[in-house]
C-alpha cells in the first residue's frame, strides 16, 4: 500500500468495516470517569461524525470478547483524534472495568463507524439539553457542532458532586452563559417546570442520563403539551449479567450456554453466527430475532419491542434481554 | 481510461446515442425473465471493472451533454433545485462526498486540494476551477448541494433524517422518471412513494425504510429501477409533461426500434456524516430498443418481461397503451431459447438469434 495523502480520507473499500485503533492517551477525569482517546493505526483520517453519534468499542478481555457501544465525545470535525468517556461501573459484567484497568496508552482496539440514534433536528430553532453524570458525552460533541455554525443552545447538567462533575470546568469556562450546573449533595436540582415552560416556539429537547432522569423529564415535557418530535432521548442500556441459559439457533443448528456476564448476543457471535446491531443497547432494533420455541421466563429489557410483542413471547433483543427456563429455540 | 465525452442533445433533435462502450456496460436492470417489485438492495462498494458499479460517482461519455441539459432545465424552472433552511449542512456533506469520490475515483478529470477549510477544486471536462472555504456558502457561485450537482450526472434527494423517517427537504431533480421535486418537497418516504401501486400491499416501503435507516457511515447501498421513455428525454417531469407525454403519439412499428428507450436508474444511497442525514442519487442511463436487441439475451428477456408485466405496473410505467406495440417489436427478437440467469448480457455464451 502507498502512503496515504495528507489529506485522504479513509480507504475506498471502507464500508462500515471496523477501524483498527490505537489508544493515544488515558486521562482520569475523576474517581469514577476516564477519557480515552484513540488515533487510526492505517494514518488514514477518522471519518467526521454528527453530534450524538456513537462507536462501539470492541474489547478482547481473555476469551471474552465484548463490544460496547461509547458516545463520541470529540469535536465531530475533528478527524485526527476519536474520544469516549467511560464511567467505570463495579456492578456491571465488567467492560468499563476492563476499559479501566486493563487497557493502557498504546493497545490496539477496534472501533466500528461511527452511528448515530440521537442526532440533532437540524430544524430547531433552539436545542435544549439535559443532561445527568455521564449522560453529558452525547452533548460534548453536540455542543462542539453547534458552535461551529453558532447553533442556539442551553444546557442543563445534573452531577452527583463537584468532585463528580465531568467537564463542568471545560464547559463553564468556554460557554459560561449557556451552561447551567446542579449538584445533587448541594440539593440543588433543574426546575423543570419553569424551565420547559420558558421555552421559545421550535425549541427541541434532548435529555441523556440515568434512567429515572430520562422518564421524568419525557413525562414532564409531554403534559406540558410537547410534541414527541420535540423530545429526544437516548439510553443505551448496558447488558445485566444473570443466570445462565441454554439457547438453540435453529437455522445455524448451533447450540450454546449463555454465560453469567455474557449477553445472548455475544454468545450467538460466539459461535460465528452475525445478526447485525447498531447499538448493542437494547434501542436501534437491528439484532431482533424471533423465537421459534420456548419453556421458560423472558427478561426483556429494551426499549424496542413493543409490550404485547415482549409478552408473547415470539420475538427476543439478544443484546440486552435474557431468559430463565428449559429451551429456547431461536430463528438464528 | 480516457473518456470521450459526446457532444449531443436530449431534446429537440435528440442527438444522444450510445458507444459500443456505453450499451456493453449498460444497467440491464432484468435478472431474469420476468419482474416484480423486491428490494434488491446491495452494498455500493465497487463492482466489475469498467461496469457502472465500479466508482461511487460513474462519469460516462454523456457527462458534458447531461450538464449542459441541466442547466437548461435550471434556466427555464429554478424549482428543479430547492433546498430547505436545515439541508445546508448537508449539502455540504454531499459537496463534500462528491468532490472526494471524484477526484480520488479520476484524477485525471478531477482535482481537490485542501488545506485545512481552504478547498480547491479542478473539473477539468467541464472547464471549472474554484477557491472556496468549506462550510462558508457564501464563497461558491451557488448552495454547496447545487454547485456540486450542477457538475454531476445524475438526480439527488438529500434526505433528513428523524421521527425515524426520511423526509424529503432538498434535492436536484432535472432527469427524473416523472414525479417532480417541488410538489415531494418536505414529504416523507411513504407521503413521496404513495403513488406507487402494489408495493405498499406487499409491505416493501416498510421494510426498504427500515433497511434505509440503518445505512452507516460508510457502508452505501444500491439498486436499479427502471421505466421506459420515449425518445431519449431526460427530463421527463411532471412539470412539462405538456411536452414530453404527447411524444409518445409519435411512435410507429417502423420508428419503435430507435425511439422507445428502456430507462434505468441506478439508485445508490450513503450516510451523511456531518448532517447524519442521506443522499439518494438517481443516476439514469437510456438505451434504445434497437441498442439492446444487439445483446441477443437481453433482446428474448425484454420480450418476457414486458409481455408478462402486471397491467398496474405497465399502467404505472406509462407505457399501457403502446405495450401491443412494442411487443410486435420485440417478438421479432425472442425465438423462445431459454437465458442464463443474472443481468449480464454474456455476449460469449449467449446463442445469437435463431430466426
Amino acid at each position: 500500500m502507498t502512503a496515504p495523502a495528507p489529506n485522504s480520507t479513509a480507504p475506498k473499500s471502507i464500508g462500515a468495516e471496523k477501524i483498527k485503533v490505537i489508544v493515544s492517551a488515558i486521562v482520569p477525569l475523576n474517581n469514577l470517569v476516564t477519557r480515552f482517546e484513540f488515533k487510526r493505526i492505517d494514518g488514514y483520517q477518522f471519518p467526521t461524525f454528527s453530534g450524538g453519534a456513537h462507536t462501539v468499542v470492541e474489547m478482547q478481555d481473555g476469551d471474552l470478547k465484548r463490544s460496547n457501544p461509547y458516545s463520541l465525545m470529540s469535536d465531530p470535525a475533528e478527524t485526527e483524534t476519536y474520544a469516549i468517556s467511560v464511567r467505570r461501573d463495579d456492578q456491571g459484567r465488567g467492560g468499563s472495568l476492563f476499559l479501566h484497568q486493563k487497557v493502557q496508552v498504546g493497545a490496539t482496539m477496534t472501533l466500528s463507524s461511527p452511528v448515530n440514534l440521537f442526532s440533532l433536528d437540524l430544524r430547531a430553532r433552539k436545542h435544549l439539553f439535559v443532561a445527568g453524570g455521564i449522560g453529558i458525552t452525547p452533548f460534548m460533541a453536540q455542543i462542539k457542532q453547534l458552535d461551529a455554525v453558532h447553533g442556539n443552545w442551553e444546557l442543563h447538567y445534573s452531577c452527583r458532586s463537584p468532585e463528580l462533575g465531568s467537564y463542568v470546568d471545560e464547559l463553564c469556562a468556554k460557554h459560561a452563559h449557556s451552561v447551567n450546573i446542579y449538584y445533587d449533595d448541594k440539593k440543588q436540582s433543574i426546575d423543570l417546570e419553569n424551565l420547559l415552560d420558558g421555552q421559545p416556539i421550535g425549541t427541541h429537547l434532548y435529555v441523556c442520563g440515568p434512567k429515572g432522569m430520562i422518564d421524568w423529564v419525557r413525562r414532564s415535557a409531554a403534559s406540558a403539551g410537547w410534541p414527541d418530535a420535540h423530545v429526544h432521548h437516548e439510553e443505551f442500556l448496558a447488558p445485566q449479567p444473570g443466570k445462565p441459559f441454554a439457547v438453540r439457533l435453529a437455522k445455524s443448528g448451533l447450540s450454546v450456554e449463555v454465560g453469567e456476564h455474557e449477553s445472548l448476543l455475544e454468545a450467538i457471535e460466539r459461535l460465528g453466527v452475525e445478526p447485525p446491531y447498531l447499538c448493542r443497547g437494547g434501542a436501534c432494533g437491528q439484532c431482533e430475532t424471533d423465537v421459534l420455541e420456548s419453556e421458560g421466563i423472558f427478561i426483556h429489557r429494551d426499549h424496542w419491542l413493543e409490550d404485547d410483542e415482549k409478552s408473547s413471547g415470539i420475538k427476543i433483543m439478544p443484546c440486552v434481554s435474557r431468559f430463565d427456563g428449559k429451551i429456547l429455540v431461536l430463528d438464528r | 481510461m480516457t473518456i470521450q465525452f459526446n457532444d449531443e442533445t436530449f431534446r429537440d433533435d435528440y442527438s444522444f446515442s450510445n458507444s459500443q462502450r456505453a450499451k456493453d456496460r449498460f444497467p440491464f436492470p432484468f435478472h431474469e425473465d420476468s419482474y416484480m417489485y423486491s428490494i434488491n438492495m446491495e452494498q455500493h462498494q465497487g463492482g466489475p471493472a469498467d461496469s457502472i458499479y465500479e466508482k461511487r460517482f460513474d462519469v460516462d461519455e454523456h457527462y458534458i451533454a447531461e450538464m449542459r441539459d441541466r442547466a437548461l432545465v435550471l434556466a427555464d424552472d429554478p424549482l428543479r433545485c430547492q433546498s430547505l433552511p436545515h439541508m445546508t449542512l448537508a449539502g455540504w456533506d454531499l459537496l463534500e462526498l462528491i468532490m472526494i469520490s471524484k477526484s480520488e475515483d479520476y484524477p485525471e478529470l478531477f482535482e481537490l486540494h485542501r488545506d485545512g477549510s481552504k478547498w480547491h477544486w479542478i473539473n477539468k471536462p467541464m472547464g471549472i476551477e474554484d477557491h472556496f472555504v468549506f462550510m462558508d456558502e457564501t464563497t461558491l457561485p451557488y448552495g454547496p448541494m447545487e454547485y456540486i450537482t450542477r457538475q454531476t450526472q445524475g438526480d439527488f434527494c438529500v434526505l433528513d433524517q428523524r421521527e425515524d423517517n426520511l423526509w424529503m427537504d432538498a434535492g436536484m431533480v432535472t432527469t427524473q422518471a416523472d414525479w417532480s421535486l417541488d410538489f415531494d418537497i418536505g414529504m416523507n418516504f411513504f407521503e413521496w412513494h404513495a403513488p406507487v401501486p402494489l408495493a405498499h400491499e406487499k409491505g416493501i416501503f416498510k421494510r426498504a425504510l427500515k433497511f434505509l435507516l440503518s445505512i452507516q457511515q460508510g457502508a452505501p447501498a444500491r439498486r436499479l429501477n427502471w421505466t421506459m421513455t420515449v425518445n431519449p428525454l431526460l427530463d421527463t417531469s411532471p412539470e412539462n409533461y405538456h411536452k414530453w407525454g404527447v411524444q409518445k403519439n409519435s411512435l410507429t412499428p417502423e420508428n419503435l426500434g430507435s425511439k422507445q428507450h428502456l430507462r434505468v436508474e441506478l439508485q445508490t444511497f450513503f450516510r451523511l456524516p456531518r448532517s447524519n442525514g442521506l443522499v439518494f442519487p438517481i443516476r439514469c442511463y437510456l438505451m434504445s430498443f434497437q441498442d439492446i436487441m444487439s445483446k441477443p439475451k437481453w433482446g428474448r428477456r425484454l420480450h418476457r418481461v414486458v409481455r408478462d408485466l402486471p397491467e398496474e405496473l405497465a399502467t404505472y410505467k406509462g407505457f399501457i397503451d403502446k405495450r401491443p406495440m412494442m411487443l410486435d417489436f420485440l417478438a421479432q427478437y425472442d425465438d423462445g431459447l431459454p437465458t442464463s440467469f443474472g443481468v449480464w448480457p454474456d455476449d460469449h455464451s449467449e446463442p445469437s438469434l435463431q430466426k
